[in-house]
C-alpha cells in the first residue's frame, strides 16, 4: 500500500484580515534600544575569554605546535589544539564533518591564511592574546593556489591527497567534483541559430557581510553536559554539528540562539562553536569567543569566485535554440562549493529544449565557502544574463520582450529537468516593462540593463508550539531564527487563524530543549515552513478550544465551529449558545481541562520557486571609471506577501548587496595568499549614499503548495542585480562587462582598452 | 514501476543512462531500489540527494507517495542561504 504522509498543503483563495497588513515588528523596540541579546551580549559568572591563533600561511604542513608558554602564562586556564580534536566515529564516516573538523582546528596542515592552528582560553581577553603569541608553531610553507582556474591546472599546488574528481583513477587534484544538467541535443541546437553569442566571464568571492561577528558562549559541566548561545541563523544544526565533532551525547548540549545581527547564508555553518565548547570542556569554566571583523573574513566562509563560460543561440525571430555553460566555482580549501546549484538555476527562467550546463568544484587555498543568499545561482545568472542582453540586442530586440519570448512559465520544462507547477517570471517581466522606470529616458554616459533570476526555495524540518495564555494572548515558539523579520510574519499568520489582534501573539525563538528539531534558517525557508507549522498550530488551537466549547455547552465537539475568533454553535442540533471568544476560553482553561496549546512537526515541502525581474539604470564615468547606480527596480514574485514591507526589505536587501558584488565587493590576496583587505575599510560594502532608494513591485502569484500561497523572498532578489548591473554598465560604457566587481581600476582599464582597439581598427 | 531522470552526471554511474526504470510506492522506496538496481549509485543516494516529484522539490520527506506516472527526478543535493 503506498505510504501517505502528513502533508498540509493547499492553498485556498481567502480574504485576509491580518496578513498583508504592515504592523511593527515585534522585535524593533528591543533593537532599537539596544535591549536585544545578540552573541557578544551573553555573559557567565566565572567566564573566561577564548582567542584563536591562526595560520599566517596560505598552505603550510605544521610541523609542530607548542603550547608549554601559553600554559604557563598567569591566567591562562585551557590551550586546545588538534590533538584536543580526536576524529570520533561519526566524523571518520562522514567527509563533510571532517572537513567542518578540520576547518574548525586544524590538522595536518595549514589550508588558508586564517586557518585556526590553536585556541586559548583566559581570564581576560589580553592574557589570551598574550598567550596566542607565546605558542611556538613551525611550518614548512608549501605553494598555494588562489584561483579557480590556476587551481585547475596540471602544476597546480595540490590541497588534499585524498581528494579529486580523477581520485578513483589514482590521482588527486584540486577538482572535487562535477556535476552536469540538462537536456536535449546543444550542437544540433547551435546548427538552428541565426545568432550565437559566447562570453567567458569571472567573479570575485563576496563575504556575506554581516554586521555582527560570530560570538559564543559555550559552557560544560564536569558533567560533560551543557549549554551553548552563539548567534546563528540554526542552533539545532550548531547542537547537531558540535556535538558529532566533540564525540558528546546530543542530549548532553543545549543550544540557544542570541539574536542575529545578519546571516544571509554566513551563519549556517560552525567556526568557533566547537572550538569554545573544548575550552569550555578542558577548563571547566564558561568560555566565551567573539570573533573581530578582521577573523570574519578571514576564517569564515566568503562565497565562491566563479570563472564562466556561456553560449546562447537563437532564431533571428528570438527564439532560444540552446544553451550552454561551464561554470567553474572555487569553494575555499574544501570540497562542496554551490557549483550544482550553479548549474541548476543557471538558466531556470528560460524554456529551452537544447541546454546543457556542467560545473566543476574547485578547492583553493582560501577560507571554506559559506552559503550566501541563493548560493551558487548569482554567479551563473551574472554571466547568463550577460549573453542574453548581448544576444537580445544582436537580434534588435527589447531584452524584456526577448525574455518574454523565451521565459520559463506555468508547466513548462525546467532547465534542470522537473516540470514547474505555476511560476510567476513572466509576470514579473510584465510588470518590469510598465514599470515607469522601464519607460524613462536616460541620461548622458547612462544605461540601462535588465535581468532575471530564479530561486527553489525550500521547505525542511519545523516544529512550532503555540500556547495559550489565561489572558487571551498567545505565545508562539519557533525554531527558526529571525533574520529577516520571520517573528512579524508568524505572529500575522497565527493572529490571522485565530482570529485575535497581531499584537496579542508573542514570538519568541525556542532552544533546542524546547521545541522538536528545526532545520536551519535557509534557502528562504522561514515564513514558509514556519508559517505552515504556525497555521497548523493555530488550527489545533481552534480545535481545542472548539471541543472546550462544547464540553461547556455540553453539546458535541462537531457541532461546534469556529468563526471571527470565537466558538460557536454549528448545525441544527447545536443549541443556542453566546459565542465563546478565544479570550473567554482561554480564561476558563484550567476549569475545563487545562492548558490549552498547538503543537506542529513537520518536514515541510511544496515552497514554490520564485522568480524576479531587476531593472537598473547606471552612469560610468570615463575618467575615473567609477559607477553609479542611478535607479534600480526590483520585481519579484512572493506568493502572497504576509508583511509587504518586510517582503520589500528583502528584495531592496538583495538588491543592495548584489549591487555591492557587482561593483566593488571581492577578496584580494597578496603574492603569498595572504588576504589582503581583511575589514570594511578595505572590502567596501555600499552604505545608504551609495545609493538611490531601491524600488519595488510586489508580484503575487499564488504558491499552491501553501494554504495562504507564500514563497520565499530572502534569497531570488540577490540572483539578478550583477546581471542587470553588467548589462546596465555594458551600455552606458559601450564594452561589455565580463568581470565582477566592476571597480574603477577595472573599468577604467576596460575603458582604455577598448579605446585603443577602435583606434586600432581606423 | 517508476521511470527515474537522473541528473546528467550520474550518467558516469549507469553506463550512459539517465533513465532508470524502478518500483516504488514513495521516494524513499524509490532511492532504495534505485540503489539497489544501479549499485553504483549507492553511495551518491545515501550521501544524500534532492528529489523532484511532480516538480516538487523534496529534500527529507521520503514518505511522499510516487505513482507510476509521476515525473520523478535525481538532483544533486540542495541547500540554501
Amino acid at each position: 500500500m503506498p505510504l501517505e504522509t502528513d502533508f498540509p498543503q493547499g492553498y485556498e483563495k481567502r480574504d485576509f484580515r491580518v496578513v498583508g497588513k504592515r504592523p511593527v515588528r515585534p522585535d524593533g523596540i528591543d533593537k532599537v534600544t539596544g535591549r536585544a541579546r545578540f552573541g557578544a551580549d551573553t555573559v557567565a559568572p566565572g567566564m573566561l575569554h577564548g582567542a584563536i591563533l591562526r595560520s599566517p600561511h596560505a598552505h603550510a604542513r605544521i610541523k609542530s605546535i607548542d603550547t608549554a608558554k601559553a600554559e604557563a602564562l598567569e591566567g591562562v586556564k585551557a590551550v586546545v589544539t588538534r590533538d584536543d580534536f580526536p576524529i570520533h566515529d561519526a566524523v571518520k564516516e562522514d567527509r563533510g564533518l571532517l572537513d567542518i573538523l578540520v576547518n574548525c582546528m586544524a590538522r595536518e596542515k595549514a589550508l588558508y591564511d586564517g586557518h585556526a592552528v590553536a585556541a586559548v582560553a583566559a581570564t581576560d581577553k589580553i592574557t589570551a592574546r598574550k598567550a596566542l603569541k607565546l605558542i611556538e608553531v613551525e611550518y614548512e610553507v608549501l605553494g598555494h593556489v588562489i584561483d579557480e582556474d590556476l587551481a585547475m591546472a596540471p602544476d597546480a599546488p595540490i590541497l588534499h591527497d585524498d581528494l579529486g574528481y580523477d581520485y578513483g583513477k589514482g590521482k588527486p587534484s584540486n577538482v572535487a567534483g562535477r556535476t552536469e544538467i540538462g537536456h536535449g541535443d546543444v550542437d544540433a541546437g547551435f546548427a538552428a541559430a541565426d545568432r550565437v553569442v559566447e562570453r567567458s566571464f569571472k567573479t570575485g568571492a563576496a563575504h556575506q557581510g554581516y554586521i555582527e561577528p560570530h560570538a559564543c558562549l559555550a559552557n560544560i559541566g564536569a558533567d560533560g553536559r551543557g549549554e551553548l548561545w552563539c548567534c546563528t541563523q540554526g542552533h539545532f544544526m550548531v547542537r547537531d554539528t558540535v556535538t558529532q565533532l566533540l564525540g558528546m551525547d546530543v542530549s548532553n548540549l543545549r543550544v540557544t540562539a542570541s539574536e542575529i545581527g545578519g546571516g544571509f547564508g554566513g551563519k549556517t555553518a560552525v567556526f568557533i562553536e566547537p572550538v569554545a565548547v573544548a575550552l569550555s570542556r578542558k577548563a571547566g569554566k564558561p568560555v566565551k569567543i567573539v570573533m573581530d571583523r578582521h577573523e570574519v573574513f578571514r576564517a569564515t566562509g566568503p562565497t565562491a569566485s566563479a570563472s564562466l563560460w556561456v553560449k546562447v543561440g537563437a532564431k533571428a525571430d528570438g527564439t532560444i535554440t540552446a544553451a550552454d555553460a561551464l561554470l567553474k566555482y572555487q569553494g575555499g580549501a574544501f570540497q562542496g562549493s554551490p557549483v550544482d546549484m550553479g548549474a541548476m538555476a543557471a538558466f531556470a527562467c528560460y524554456n529551452l529544449e537544447n541546454v546543457r550546463a556542467v560545473g566543476y568544484d574547485i578547492v583553493t587555498n582560501r577560507p571554506k565557502q559559506a552559503a550566501y543568499r541563493a548560493p551558487g545561482a548569482p554567479m551563473a545568472a551574472f554571466a547568463v544574463e550577460s549573453v542574453m542582453t548581448e544576444l537580445a540586442d544582436a537580434l534588435g530586440i527589447d531584452p524584456i520582450d526577448f525574455r518574454l519570448k523565451n521565459a520559463a512559465r506555468d508547466h513548462s520544462k525546467s532547465s534542470y529537468g522537473p516540470t514547474y507547477n505555476e511560476i510567476g517570471l513572466v509576470e514579473t517581466l510584465e510588470a518590469a516593462k510598465a514599470t515607469e522606470h522601464y519607460n524613462s529616458p536616460l541620461g548622458p554616459n547612462q544605461g540601462r540593463g535588465v535581468a532575471c533570476g530564479f530561486w527553489f526555495n525550500f521547505g525542511g524540518q519545523t516544529a512550532v508550539t503555540l500556547n495559550v495564555n489565561l489572558d487571551g494572548t498567545a505565545a508562539l515558539s519557533v525554531g527558526t531564527p529571525d533574520i529577516g523579520g520571520s517573528r512579524a510574519s508568524m505572529c500575522a499568520m497565527a493572529a490571522e487563524e485565530l482570529g485575535i489582534d497581531y499584537d496579542d501573539i508573542y514570538a519568541i525563538i525556542g532552544d533546542t530543549a524546547s521545541l522538536g528539531y528545526n532545520d536551519v534558517t535557509d534557502g528562504s525557508r522561514a515564513t514558509f515552513a514556519s508559517g505552515l507549522a504556525t497555521i497548523q498550530a493555530a488550527r489545533q488551537v481552534k480545535e481545542r478550544m472548539c471541543a472546550r466549547a462544547a464540553r461547556i455547552w455540553g453539546i458535541p465537539e462537531d457541532a461546534v465551529k469556529w468563526e471571527g475568533g470565537a466558538a460557536v454553535p454549528s448545525g441544527p442540533n447545536a443549541g443556542d449558545h453566546a459565542p465563546l471568544s478565544f479570550r473567554d476560553i482561554a480564561k476558563m482553561a484550567g476549569e475545563t481541562g487545562g492548558p490549552i496549546a498547538g503543537h506542529h512537526e513537520i518536514s515541510a515541502e511544496g515552497a514554490g520557486p520564485s522568480f524576479a525581474t531587476h531593472i537598473v539604470d547606471a552612469e560610468i564615468d570615463r575618467e575615473t571609471g567609477r559607477i553609479d547606480v542611478k535607479r534600480y527596480t526590483v520585481v519579484q514574485d512572493a506568493g502572497k506577501a504576509v508583511h509587504p514591507a518586510y517582503v520589500e526589505g528583502q528584495f531592496q536587501g538583495g538588491a543592495v548587496q548584489g549591487i555591492g558584488w557587482a561593483l566593488n565587493e571581492e577578496y584580494i590576496y597578496s603574492d603569498k595568499g595572504v588576504l589582503e583587505n581583511a575589514g570594511f575599510l578595505d572590502y567596501r560594502v555600499p552604505v545608504a549614499s551609495d545609493l538611490p532608494m531601491i524600488e519595488t513591485v510586489i508580484v503575487e502569484k499564488p504558491n499552491p503548495g501553501h494554504p495562504y500561497g507564500v514563497r520565499g523572498v530572502g534569497e531570488t532578489s540577490i540572483v539578478p542585480p550583477m546581471g542587470a548591473i553588467a548589462n546596465a554598465v555594458s551600455a552606458a560604457a559601450k564594452v561589455r562587462a565580463t568581470e565582477i566587481p566592476m571597480s574603477p581600476p577595472r573599468m577604467l582599464k576596460l575603458l582604455r582598452e577598448n579605446e585603443s582597439a577602435a583606434k586600432a581598427a581606423e | 514501476m517508476v521511470q527515474v531522470t537522473l541528473w546528467g552526471s550520474l550518467r558516469d554511474y549507469t553506463d550512459g543512462r539517465n533513465e532508470v526504470e524502478v518500483a516504488g510506492d514513495n521516494i524513499y522506496q524509490i532511492l532504495q531500489n534505485l540503489g539497489q538496481a544501479e549499485p553504483r549509485l549507492k553511495p551518491i543516494l545515501e550521501k544524500g540527494v534532492t528529489v523532484s516529484l511532480d516538480g516538487q522539490i523534496y529534500r527529507q520527506n521520503l514518505m511522499q507517495t510516487v505513482r507510476p506516472d509521476s515525473e520523478v527526478f535525481i538532483l544533486p543535493k540542495m541547500a540554501g542561504g
